[in-house]
């Protein structure tokens, strides 16, 4: 099969064919370590697990962001277009910076708030399988950028926390064992939060995990509209 | 480009990341810069399924777990050792349950644990079969809440810097923009993982190319049982993906071609959640003597999961039925998954000692690439992920104190530029003929013949003679990529180096022990030899391949006695 592969050496961007001997049960990814191992061993793109659970390989495969690794090359037409993922900086052919994506999954706190954890002598913290029910979906997020590659809203602001920083914020809050959400609501409250999203659904449809960051994010405006009216009566 | 730092750690999987939480725990004032060639949740441990072993409930004991981790190891670990780590464990559980990951629980809220191979009780704790994964994205996200530990993703470890005996930093590139980065530290934590790449069928991510075991090899220090690779008994056929041993301590079969449950013949008492040399063996054996099924990706056993029915599998096993359904077009609830034994686990690595310290003062590893050694021959599956949080823990709280207690010692403008000539100048500058990738292809395919679970003396030496043979092609391959920005081809390219180098170690250590303990089997010397061979190998790095020598084992109550199951 014919794999053209959008390129960029770090000055130019440009298009590159490869003609790969494809057979039953081959990934995207093994093609491209083909094209790296035989034909062109100055393509660079990230992979590591090829199991689906590291999130390096994300890229658009023929307009969609997918990842080459969990990607079987028999669904795919003729010829098989591959490219770096939308709203974000290229660095070298498919390989994209993620440093501010990283940055903004921080931003939201994404850990547990508690005053009551001694470092030195924990303890076991109850949780039923009911409230772990609650926000264990949100927790299987590997970060691998292709809900903030279609989002509409990431591509006009760049300061947007974007659906995968806000599906952390609301694992977070939903999860039994955290004991204050007000510095992550009022993080995704602000102007870079919750309210910047067009509610496109996009993030939902790409996701390789199914986690549906749109509903995340509904979920979130719920927790902040119940926060401001609370702060408006000081409650 | 020079950063200084308190304290440096390399790897960020599990036990990297936790060295650095502990490390930022134990004093605000520390600096430490944790330092990746992937972005530390890409690492591989997110790959470990099944689970984490601990001692949490009263129908178990401390001496219950030593003893099942000292008989699973083929009596080759450290008592002493052992004896630390199982009392470790609960604490690093409990941790991680406070610190947020998604542990599995009972109807109560309790956490839950489950049967795994060659322990005696319930003690695997879980997250679903996503344990690895959740458990490194707990600790990412304890991690970032420190303010004193910093992150520098993407940065390739390339060397280390040593001076009378003590460790003064460590070389890397910056991925993004290919400059050389020195990290001057007053202490260095290795937790870079294993080397199971140098196997073609393997449950390894690709990035798993033991970088940081062949530095500290090539800067003199010693390996420990080198020729211990463990083999997983279910790698999915035909990637090598891991199909989690918690498949098996769910209830799941392990079936040949006659239908036959083969492990009756095998261990007739544990079946199927036999430890892994043992099942791996009697798969193989299976194999072999043509009971295995046929398929166009060779022979395979059958992994049935069928008679646990749709809401057992999606509950303990999402992650297996997803990724059998996407890699092999299977729903293991409707049919066996096929299966055969994969490079799993590097048992051996870098020589410390029970506090995580190396020969070299100030010098630390934990994990993986560390060999302390609490698996000996055979590592229990749900110890490994325990053992990076365990010894994670000791490997942080160790640099810590002794960056508090001593000074920086500086790594001259002149020692970064020959490591910069090393690298771009007779590394990435160099013209010649040969293709790393294929050397790369003829290695995992060496050692995928004649180092597996199977071993004899003429095939070990077929190995060994080829890997010379692929490290003197080695001098002459060329990189075709030049530019200095995200240069994967001079990262993979330094990376089948270092493969290289510990293959060699593999392969040797694997001929000079003439006797079959653990995951290592010589068809030639079926039996364990507790007179000859009840020591560790030592592998020191000469110019012309390894010297070897050997140090006793440390027992303390268990005297070696038959290994049944």
């Amino acid at each position: 099969m014919e794999f053209r592969i959008r390129r960029f050496d770090g000055e130019n961007s440009f298009w590159q064919s490869y003609e790969v001997p494809t057979k039953k049960g081959m990934t995207v990814l093994e093609c491209l370590y083909y094209i790296r191992d035989n034909l062109d061993s100055t393509l660079s793109f990230r992979a590591s697990c090829r199991m689906g659970i590291c999130g390096s390989c994300a890229v658009k495969i023929n307009g969609k962001p997918k990842l080459a690794c969990e990607t079987q090359v028999s669904e795919l037409k003729n010829p098989i277009v591959v490219e770096p993922l939308d709203n974000f900086k290229v660095l070298k052919d498919l390989v994209v910076d993620f440093e501010g994506f990283f940055a903004k999954h921080k931003m939201v706190k994404p850990f547990i708030v508690r005053d009551d954890i001694d470092y030195n002598s924990p303890v076991e913290l109850i949780q039923t399988p009911k409230e772990l029910a609650k926000y264990y979906n949100y927790s299987l997020c590997i970060k691998c950028g292709a809900c903030v590659s279609v989002c509409p809203a990431a591509a006009t602001s760049e300061d947007y926390l974007g659906p995968a920083a806000l599906v952390a914020a609301y694992r977070f809050c939903a999860d039994s064992r955290d004991k204050d959400c007000k510095d992550r609501i009022e993080i995704i409250s602000s102007e870079r939060g919750v309210w910047r999203c067009h509610s496109a659904m996009a993030c939902s449809e790409v996701c390789p995990k199914k986690i549906e960051p749109a509903k995340a994010v509904q979920l979130l405006r719920r927790k902040a509209i119940i926060h401001s009216i609370k702060k408006l009566f000081r409650w | 480009m020079k950063q200084e730092y308190d304290v440096v750690v390399v790897g960020a999987g599990l036990a990297g990341m936790r060295a650095a939480i502990s490390a930022a725990q134990k004093s605000k004032d520390l600096s430490i810069a944790i330092i990746a060639k992937t972005y530390p949740i890409r690492c591989h441990s997110v790959c470990a399924e099944g689970g984490t072993a601990a001692v949490l409930r009263d129908d178990d004991s401390y001496d219950l777990h030593a003893w099942d981790t000292i008989k699973g190891s083929d009596f080759l670990a450290d008592q002493d050792a052992v004896e630390f780590f199982v009392r470790e464990c609960p604490k690093e559980i409990l941790r991680l349950d406070n610190w947020g990951c998604p542990w599995s629980r009972l109807k109560d809220g309790r956490i839950a644990q489950r049967a795994f191979g060659g322990h005696s009780v319930n003690r695997t704790v879980f997250a679903a079969d996503r344990t690895g994964f959740h458990e490194v994205h707990t600790l990412y996200e304890k991690m970032v809440s420190y303010d004193n530990v910093e992150i520098f993703p993407e940065h390739f470890l390339t060397n280390l810097f040593i001076e009378d005996n003590k460790v003064k930093g460590v070389a890397t590139i910056n991925l993004k923009n290919g400059e050389l980065v020195a990290f001057e530290s007053k202490a260095v934590i290795l937790a870079t993982g294993g080397a199971g790449r140098l196997y073609g069928f393997t449950t390894y991510s690709h990035q798993v190319t033991g970088d940081g075991i062949a530095i500290a090899y090539r800067n003199g220090l010693p390996l420990k049982d080198m020729e211990f690779f463990q083999f997983h008994p279910t790698g999915l056929v035909p990637s090598g993906i891991l199909m989690t041993e918690a498949c098996r301590g769910e209830g799941g079969y392990l079936i040949n071609k006659e239908g036959e449950r083969f492990m009756k013949r095998y261990a007739p008492e544990k079946m199927e959640i036999a430890p892994r040399d043992i099942v791996s063996r009697a798969m193989w054996r299976e194999i072999i003597e043509g009971r295995g099924f046929e398929s166009e990706f060779g022979p395979y056993i059958a992994l049935d999961l069928t008679h646990l029915g749709e809401e057992k599998i999606n509950e303990r096993l999402p992650l297996i039925r997803d990724a059998a359904k996407k890699f092999v077009g299977i729903d293991p609830v409707e049919e066996p998954i096929p299966v055969r034994p994969v490079a799993h686990y590097t048992m051996g690595g870098i020589h410390t000692n029970i506090k995580t310290e190396t020969p070299v003062a100030g010098l630390y590893a934990a994990g993986e690439c560390a060999c302390v050694s609490i698996h000996g021959a055979n590592r229990l599956g749900s110890n490994s992920t325990i053992e990076c949080l365990v010894f994670g823990n000791v490997a942080g709280n160790m640099a810590a104190e002794y960056a508090l207690r001593n000074g920086r010692m500086k790594i001259t403008s002149e020692e970064i530029a020959i490591e910069e000539k090393r690298i771009y100048d007779s590394i990435l500058g160099k013209s010649g003929d040969e293709n790393p990738y294929q050397i790369k292809k003829e290695l995992n395919e060496t050692m995928d013949k004649n180092v597996w679970i199977f071993r004899t003396e003429s095939e070990l030496k077929d190995a060994v003679a080829k890997i010379k043979e692929l490290k003197e092609r080695y001098k002459d391959v060329e990189i075709n990529d030049t530019r200095k920005g995200f240069n994967t081809d001079l990262l993979s390219t330094m990376e089948i180096g270092y493969m290289l180098d510990l293959a060699e170690v593999v392969a040797i250590a694997a001929l000079k022990r003439t006797e079959s303990r653990g995951a290592h089997y010589r068809l030639d010397y079926p039996k364990r030899d507790d007179v000859n061979w009840l020591k560790h190998s030592m592998a020191y790095y000469t110019p012309d391949g390894p010297r070897f020598e050997y140090i006793p084992v440390t027992i303390t109550k268990w005297q070696p006695v038959e290994r049944k199951y």
